[in-house]
């Protein structure tokens, strides 16, 4: 057991360390300001805020679409609505796409771009392969949540006269709603990280994207492309990056923390 | 079958089986208007089981089979094309571990208003007011009405449960052991709610503790293994059982 925590917590503290140790010395205001434009990946210059701004601007609409997909299958799948051996054939397609690598999402999405002559990668098809690669996470935590609400809490909302749809959306809601943000800050959280799915399907740029059809940088794959360059002074930044991107992640962390302890206020145990 | 006028709920050769297990064979009982009838019998008998399906909640559950009919107001509610929801709020339904809505006291008492009529803020507060009176718990909770309903104790949560049902002015309130999760002074206070509410509301209420059907109920149903063995005025069942098994039960010989 010791053992165990020794590892999961070294390996943490070991990440976290060597990310900023090495990280946090390249960092600048002028690399956190500034757009990867000019001698970003040739020496000192440049920054690498396109890339901040890349990265939400896919994950965050692509959360907020795989939100909405997830939450309509999710309600779904519950046995109110659904035959439960259907459902959970349905639940076991879910399972076998969250274990599909994101990279075949990536490859999924470049043969629909071929298909439709969008060649060179864009915004769009960025957040619709992020948007795939959430789908079943954030389904699963949210049906998983769901399943877990009382029987009797829902038998309490039935006996007072509610529908099938007042249940689930008054009731039903409410209780799930810890585990709700929760999938969907799981489902951010690997959005925004993931490198694969974004590899062959956005394409790259050293300015801010201005429509949804432009290509455009994004932290994982910036990360890819600079440690691939053969100047130390490059390499390093690739530790800063990284160590945004951590922080970005911690932060969603802990904001999860935050809205589920809120949200499980009126929670009935 | 005769069909008298007070009969609140009466059924028909009522069978239930759950996964293929029979659970209820061949019931037929009736259930006075505006009294309290108690139904009786050992665990496991199908007590639950025939109270949740005067209000169609057996259906939520997978692999239930009803034949046979159930009539409330005359009216069998196994037929189709019903508004199920609409039979429902007929019956109020107090189970054995309280749950409130997850939601604030005062919500927990106005979500049945709101679903069902369009009402004025104020119309709500009055409404909400009243029924929390009416199970005396607006003294204890009228400061704080917009607190989780979780934090009230189980007791507190069984009248405010009681307070919710009796908010959409249900004809029958359907009673699942409601005292036996409570301490006794709880237990008390629900009996004698009941006691109070059966003037105006139909109570069925189901419970293991013969004693309690003893102090509280007008007409008693004795289950035996899914079978209704006697049923009758409380005051003929408890003094001069005709049938030798309810004998034995109330005697203490089967438990």
């Amino acid at each position: 057991m010791l053992a165990s925590v020794f590892i999961v917590m070294g390996s943490l503290i070991l990440i976290v360390a060597v990310i900023t140790l090495n990280g946090v010395p390249s960092l600048s205001l002028e690399i956190l300001t500034q757009t990867s434009e000019g001698g970003f990946y040739l020496g000192p210059g440049g920054g690498f805020l396109n890339a901040i701004i890349g990265s939400l601007l896919l994950a965050l609409p692509a959360t907020g679409l795989a939100f909405l997909f997830s939450i309509a299958i999710a309600l779904y799948l519950q046995k109110d609505f659904l035959h439960p051996s259907f459902a959970n054939f349905i639940r076991l397609c879910l399972d076998i796409l969250w274990g599909v690598p994101s990279i075949v999402y990536g490859v999924f999405c470049l043969t629909i771009m071929i298909a439709v002559g969008m060649i060179g990668g864009s915004l769009l098809f960025g957040i619709i392969a992020l948007t795939l690669l959430e789908i079943p996470i954030i389904t699963r935590s949210i049906d998983e949540s769901i399943k877990m609400v009382p029987t009797g809490l829902k038998e309490s909302a039935y006996s007072l006269g509610s529908t099938k749809f007042e249940t689930a959306v008054k009731v039903v809601r409410r209780q799930a709603m810890p585990g709700i943000i929760a999938g969907v800050l799981l489902g951010f959280g690997r959005g925004i990280g993931d490198a694969a799915s974004i590899l062959l399907t956005v394409g790259d740029s050293n300015y801010f994207p201005s429509s949804i059809t432009d290509q455009t940088a994004a932290l994982p794959t910036m990360i890819l492309n600079l440690v691939s360059m053969p100047d130390q002074v490059v390499q390093n930044k690739a530790y800063a990056v990284a160590f945004i991107l951590l922080v970005i992640v911690l932060l969603i962390s802990i904001i999860t923390r935050y809205l589920t302890k809120k949200s499980s206020k009126h929670i009935i145990k | 079958m005769k069909k008298s006028g007070n009969n609140q709920i009466e059924t028909t050769a009522l069978s239930v089986t759950i996964h293929s297990n029979p659970v209820l064979k061949n019931i037929d009982i009736q259930i006075p208007a505006k009294q309290l009838t108690a139904i009786i019998g050992p665990s496991g008998c199908g007590k639950t089981t025939l109270l949740k399906s005067f209000n169609r909640l057996l259906e939520i559950q997978d692999g239930v089979q009803i034949q046979g009919e159930i009539l409330v107001d005359g009216v069998n509610i196994m037929s189709s094309g019903l508004n199920v929801p609409d039979i429902r709020k007929k019956m109020g339904l107090i189970s054995q571990k309280p749950y409130p809505l997850p939601m604030s006291i005062f919500e927990n008492v106005a979500y049945g208003l709101r679903i069902h009529h369009d009402k004025t803020a104020k119309e709500l507060e009055d409404a909400v007011q009243q029924c929390l009176t009416e199970v005396g718990l607006w003294a204890e909770v009228k400061d704080r009405l917009h607190d989780p309903a979780s934090r009230l104790s189980v007791g507190q949560q069984q009248r405010l449960c009681l307070a919710r049902a009796i908010a959409v002015r249900p004809e029958v309130l359907l009673c699942d052991e409601p005292t036996s999760a409570l301490d006794p002074v709880s237990a008390q206070q629900i009996e004698k709610l009941l006691l109070k509410l059966k003037k105006e509301y139909t109570v069925v209420l189901v419970t293991h503790t013969l004693r309690q059907a003893r102090r509280v109920a007008d007409y008693v149903i004795y289950l035996y293994f899914g079978m209704v063995i006697e049923q009758g005025p409380a005051s003929e069942i408890f003094t001069n059982p005709k049938n030798p098994e309810t004998k034995a039960y109330l005697s203490g010989e089967i438990s």
